[in-house]
């Protein structure tokens, strides 16, 4: 049954279609009647910035595709025909690879902006939930991703990753040998990776990012200060501290997307290596199965998670230390997702939380960038420890939130937004 | 806090250096892509004494000509040796893979990503670290890859070369600099004992074009990048500029 009450135009061609779909309707509940706080700061951007780097991504891959040859035989040489004999070929390619460490540059500071004004706590529980999942299958969409150049550290980076499900005890190899389709990483596994990178992956994580939408423009926006600022509304339904998205927002983000862009096109122009760190050097040798890499580092933004893989050196319980790693690096993820329970502060923003709070959140974001350095560096004992430590201090943030949000004294949190 | 930066310094030092292949790089090079005439040398010290073995599977002649300012006659006439090959085809090589692996134990290795695999500096280096060891089946070892298996294919332009006991600028681990001259002593530096065509400081010109070659190569896209950064810079900036004054205006009435 039709709304009556839809917002129609009043006449032409767009009273023709909003007869037959809620296109005025739509553009008012997500844009030009979406309210969003006027408060929004520097960290407000990196939303917007990764709906741009996804649509960088989707675009520079369709293009990819159509010159790259997904066989064992033929994927290297082709990338390399890309960089030398397609027109704008070397382009397209520096901005997928360069967008692929962009996306999770911009997807981690979105995080800690989420942490930091607490945009995880209710009503907003979904909004972070359906994040969390594009996080997630983003990890995956930029792992196999990775293969696809069929270079040394495509190669054996798949090889040690995959080699964990055979850590799991029992099932462990059969399920690795099932998910690389081969006794080995081969032609095989390349394929199946194609496929999920180009089609499956991507189809997923846009029906999430609508989802991710949707659910924030049901709940509204939260902002800085973490207060509500559907409560105090004016005589016509507005809320007193919000402003259209459109145009304030729209004209805000152009700011800040020119400001992305510049950076962005710089490292693809200058540096589209990223000093080693985007394009691993390794990888511009032919993947060969006889030949290990003397020294094997995944990408930077996996590196945290590695290192808490590897930070697990002993046995407990009967497990073996190569599985209870494996099963702490899951935890480090899934961890996030409850993420919403485990805060009972009454407050939201840190900017109203005790100092409790604030030396949590300072010691984990600490502890997340040295484990992420410790990840690319091959182990020493002393790293080894250090890993252990910035372990452990990643999961008392998680672990002991309950108790610290709960017993920490909060400040009073105005009534209308603040600067 | 100097002392902590710098032994951070020494921390992370050691992954680019692993990532350049292993043993210490004694020499670095700064490519010039801007300079042809090294460049065009460059191909031409590749094309005959590097191509007879190692491919650049995925350079074209024609590609090349264009980018380092060679006309099509001269590259055709000079620079391709095999009548299978024409001016567009790849510079691939004659040598059959299987034959090569029976000759040198492995197929001497396509060199068309080399330098962005190994780094430039490395690239230099071992062109000029070759001497004289009568122990290895080719009569020479390399400073920077050892036990290498490539003959010296440069040493009738350099002579040959050996390891001797002299006086360095380099400094040698465990040992402190003469008060007097500042050089240290050792036995692993490298002199030219027998010469060749050229001289020492001649030679190392040669090798840096070589390699400077190799680093475009490498990367011909980044003549074009570079052309082409600026502009789009501007583009962006300018950009960024309105609508920075854009949302200005539009902000006015938000209070």
């Amino acid at each position: 049954m039709a709304n009556p009450n839809k917002a129609k135009a009043e006449s032409g061609i767009m009273r023709w279609v909003d007869d037959r779909f809620p296109a005025t309707q739509m553009m008012q509940d997500h844009l030009t009647k979406y309210y969003a706080p006027k408060n929004f700061n520097f960290f407000y951007i990196f939303g917007v910035l990764a709906l741009l780097v996804l649509v960088n991504q989707i675009l520079t891959g369709v293009w990819l595709t159509m010159s790259f040859n997904p066989s064992a035989e033929g994927a290297f040489a082709s990338v390399e025909y890309i960089m030398r004999d397609v027109e704008w070929g070397w382009l397209i390619r520096y901005m997928h690879t360069t967008g692929a460490s962009a996306f999770f540059v911009v997807i981690y500071l979105h995080m800690f902006r989420g942490l930091l004004y607490g945009s995880y706590k209710a009503p907003r529980e979904l909004v972070w939930i359906f994040g969390m999942a594009i996080y997630l299958l983003l990890m995956a969409e930029a792992f196999m991703g990775y293969l696809l150049p069929w270079g040394q550290m495509s190669y054996w980076g798949a090889q040690v990753i995959i080699s964990l499900f055979s850590a799991i005890p029992g099932i462990g190899p059969d399920l690795a040998q099932w998910v690389r389709g081969d006794f080995l990483i081969s032609g095989i596994t390349l394929n199946r990776f194609f496929a999920l990178h180009v089609v499956a992956l991507p189809i997923v994580i846009l029906a999430l990012v609508v989802l991710h939408i949707i659910a924030l423009h049901e709940v509204g926006s939260n902002n800085p200060d973490g207060i509500e600022i559907k409560q105090k509304k004016d005589e016509t339904g507005k809320p007193l501290d919000g402003i259209a998205f459109h145009p304030y927002y729209t004209v805000k983000d152009l700011v800040g997307i020119a400001v992305f862009l510049f950076v962005f096109s710089v490292v693809v122009f200058y540096f589209p290596e990223g000093g080693g760190y985007f394009i691993e050097r390794p990888n511009f040798e032919p993947a060969n199965p006889l030949k290990t890499p003397d020294y094997i580092a995944p990408v930077w933004y996996f590196t945290p998670f590695y290192a808490i893989l590897r930070a697990i050196t002993f046995s407990l319980f009967g497990l073996d230390a190569k599985f209870l790693g494996v099963v702490c690096m899951g935890a480090a993820i899934a961890v996030l997702f409850v993420l919403p329970w485990l805060d009972r502060s009454p407050v939201r923003s840190m900017r109203y939380k005790g100092w409790m709070s604030k030396v949590m959140l300072l010691l984990f974001c600490i502890s997340f960038v040295i484990l992420g350095i410790l990840g690319v560096l091959p182990s020493t004992t002393g790293r080894t420890i250090l890993a252990q430590v910035c372990t452990a201090i990643y999961f008392a943030f998680f672990l002991l939130m309950p108790l610290y949000t709960k017993l920490e004294k909060t400040k009073p949190v105005p009534e209308r937004v603040t600067g | 806090m100097k002392k902590q930066l710098l032994a951070l310094l020494f921390a992370i030092v050691p992954v680019t250096a692993m990532a350049a292949g292993g043993a210490s790089v004694p020499h670095s090079m700064e490519p010039d892509l801007q300079d042809q005439a090294s460049l065009q040398n460059g191909m031409k010290l590749y094309v005959n004494y590097c191509m007879g073995c190692h491919s650049l599977e995925h350079q074209r002649f024609a590609r090349a000509a264009d980018d380092l300012g060679i006309p099509q006659d001269l590259v055709e006439e000079n620079l391709i040796f095999s009548s299978d090959l024409a001016f567009n085809d790849q510079m691939h090589i004659a040598m059959d893979r299987g034959d090569a692996e029976s000759w040198f134990g492995a197929p001497p290795p396509d060199l068309t990503l080399e330098a962005r695999l190994r780094g430039t500096d490395w690239i230099y280096s071992y062109l000029l670290g070759f001497y004289k060891d009568p122990s290895r089946p080719t009569g020479v070892n390399n400073t920077v890859f050892d036990l290498v298996a490539m003959p010296n294919v440069l040493e009738p332009l350099q002579g040959v070369q050996e390891l001797v006991c002299a006086e360095t600028d380099q400094p040698v681990a465990g040992q402190s600099p003469d008060p007097l001259s500042g050089k240290y002593q050792s036995c692993d530096v490298l002199q030219v004992t027998q010469p060749g065509a050229m001289e020492p400081a001649e030679f190392e010109e040669a090798v840096y074009d070589l390699t400077n070659f190799l680093a475009y190569v490498g990367e011909p896209s980044k003549l074009q990048a570079q052309a082409l950064a600026p502009k789009v810079l501007i583009f962006i900036f300018i950009f960024g500029v309105i609508a920075y004054l854009l949302k200005r205006e539009y902000w006015r009435d938000v209070h």
